[in-house]
């Protein structure tokens, strides 16, 4: 029994450490094909628009939400240290160091991330990558490579956007619903809010949550069983393990960047 | 090189101790730039290669003649899609020598298997249309990639081929408002875009009602003799096949069971080509998987 579960363990470890070293196998050939895409630019206007544009209303609709619930709760906290005009300052600050890049990753992967894992996985079923092969057309440089860029650039945009609603979304709660002076609220954030230290390092963040996000979910849907129930197992893992993965590499990026 | 026989049927080397066991892949039998090209297209010699501890070919030879219809043809399950995939270099041999015009297939580097698959074509069973993509669209994607064709160019060709399969009207329609004998009239239309030398089928009549059948019949037969491509033609439907086929191949159990003309494999009589071509419900090839006795599995095992 005992060396049953050992063997069990150990076939799931040589597993992972398989399927580890295909996903950087996979990783270095999108790499290597990133200059072929970049000379093709519809290839990745069109991911582009399938990642970012398409995003654009789940991240607009989620950032004005998170930036007015951080405006109400920021000025509850504030208020009673009389610092309610620093609300500009808070807000801006949350969104753009953490919230942003996090939340924006999070739903990409939820929402790109899936579709991506969802769709590679199935032309994988249905022989649409081997048809690629035997037409002679590498299936990672022409289908992968663009997706994979596309989410690199995307990322940091959508977070961007994300951010600035959040900001409006905190402005609308602090000064048109509690009276928080305007002028404090804008002056603050400007005076504040460091370019280096929170939106250079924010959009940093974000494209390695770009990176990470997209590179999870093409592996996942090009290493998929190539069946119904493969597909939907590998979508799943898709966006779990993106989720964590995000959650995990912002805590490691946040010491890198403001740990002393 | 032995090419398969015309008059007569012959027989697989027997399994076991005769036979040299299944080693790492072969070297090639002759360098792929001396001497006249041989009339053979694809020289398989010593194929052997399992998945896991499932041996799907043993000690495998096969030749596929140029500018002719090869079938192969066995039982579902015996590996026939397998076959092609190691000749399209989709798989690698565990052992063996597997060349397609003098090149050995399973040693190539990726761009050279990639120059090679410019000049092969395959029709997948599934059709494997790029659904995001017009008929027009998938036919012109090969030449988008591998050619500079004006668009005027491109349109023409394009149409041309959608001629050839009986689809130029359908050319604005999506894979999925398709009909299944229509969509791998068009993955047939796309296969031969490029022009190539050699064409693979794998299982096109499946699924396939009367008419489509008899259409992509008619439409193998044609563009094999019109174009003297040579072609690969892997079915278990056996009268189809065997009505448009040069030579046949019929695998079983990992091993070529018979080899000839479509005249001699009707005119076999060993047990195992009889069942087949017959459609015996019984006999070498067991219907049943193998299991235990049926009263012990009723009455005896208690677990689920």
């Amino acid at each position: 029994m005992l060396l049953d579960g050992l063997a069990r363990l150990g076939r799931s470890g040589i597993g992972a450490a398989e399927r580890l070293g295909r996903a950087h196998l996979l990783l270095g050939a999108m790499l290597m094909g990133a200059g072929e895409v970049l000379r093709r630019p519809r290839l990745l206007s069109a991911q582009l628009y399938n990642i970012g544009v398409l995003s654009l209303l789940i991240i607009g609709v989620s950032g004005l939400f998170v930036g007015m619930v951080l405006g109400l709760q920021g000025y509850i906290t504030l208020v009673q240290f009389g610092a309610a005009e620093s609300l500009g300052v808070v807000v801006a600050a949350a969104l753009v160091r953490e919230l942003g890049p996090v939340v924006t990753a999070l739903l990409v992967a939820g929402r790109a991330g899936s579709a991506l894992t969802a769709e590679i996985g199935l032309m994988k079923a249905t022989e649409q990558l081997s048809g690629l092969e035997m037409m002679a057309v590498d299936p990672v440089r022409r289908i992968l490579t663009p997706r994979f860029l596309g989410g690199i650039i995307a990322m940091p945009l959508l977070a961007a956007i994300f951010s600035a609603v959040g900001v409006l979304g905190g402005y609308f709660v602090g000064v048109g619903l509690l009276g928080v002076d305007a002028g404090a609220f804008w002056s603050q954030m400007q005076a504040k809010v460091d370019f280096q230290d929170d939106i250079l390092n924010g959009v940093i963040k974000s494209v390695a949550f770009g990176v990470v996000v997209t590179w999870i979910a093409l592996f996942q849907g090009y290493d998929t069983v190539p069946t119904s129930e493969g597909v939907s197992r590998s979508t799943t893992r898709s966006v779990v393990h993106a989720a964590l993965a995000v959650l995990g590499l912002d805590f490691v990026l946040t010491a890198l960047m403001y740990g002393d | 090189m032995s090419a398969p026989g015309h008059s007569a049927t012959r027989r697989p080397t027997p399994s076991g101790g005769d036979a040299p066991s299944c080693g790492a892949p072969g070297e090639p039998t002759r360098a792929s730039d001396s001497g006249p090209p041989s009339e053979n297209l694809v020289e398989i010699r010593g194929l052997c290669f399992r998945r896991g501890r499932q041996v799907i070919f043993e000690q495998v030879d096969l030749d596929i003649r140029r500018r002719a219809i090869t079938a192969v043809m066995g039982p579902s399950g015996t590996g026939k899609t397998t076959l092609l995939k190691l000749i399209t270099g989709q798989l690698h041999p565990d052992a063996g020598t597997i060349e397609v015009d003098g090149q050995p297939v399973h040693r190539l580097g990726k761009a050279a298997l990639y120059r090679l698959r410019r000049r092969m074509g395959m029709l997948f069973q599934s059709g494997a249309l790029l659904t995001d993509l017009s008929v027009f669209d998938n036919v012109a994607y090969p030449l988008r990639e591998h050619t500079d064709l004006s668009a005027s160019m491109l349109r023409k060709l394009v149409l041309m081929k959608l001629e050839a399969v009986g689809l130029r009207g359908a050319r604005d329609l999506m894979p999925n408002a398709l009909s299944g004998g229509m969509a791998r009239r068009v993955a047939l239309a796309r296969a031969i875009a490029l022009d190539p030398d050699m064409i693979l089928y794998d299982e096109p009549f499946t699924g396939q009602d009367p008419i489509s059948k008899a259409t992509l019949v008619a439409l193998i037969r044609q563009l094999n003799d019109a174009a003297a491509l040579t072609s690969i033609l892997v079915s278990h439907d056996v009268m189809d096949t065997l009505a448009i086929a040069d030579h046949v191949y019929v695998i079983s159990h990992g091993k070529v069971i018979a080899r000839g003309t479509p005249e001699a494999i009707m005119a076999d009589r060993s047990a195992w080509v009889r069942q087949f071509i017959d459609g015996l419900p019984d006999g070498p090839v067991h219907f049943h998987y193998p299991a235990p006795e049926l009263t012990e599995d009723l009455f005896t095992r208690r677990s689920v």
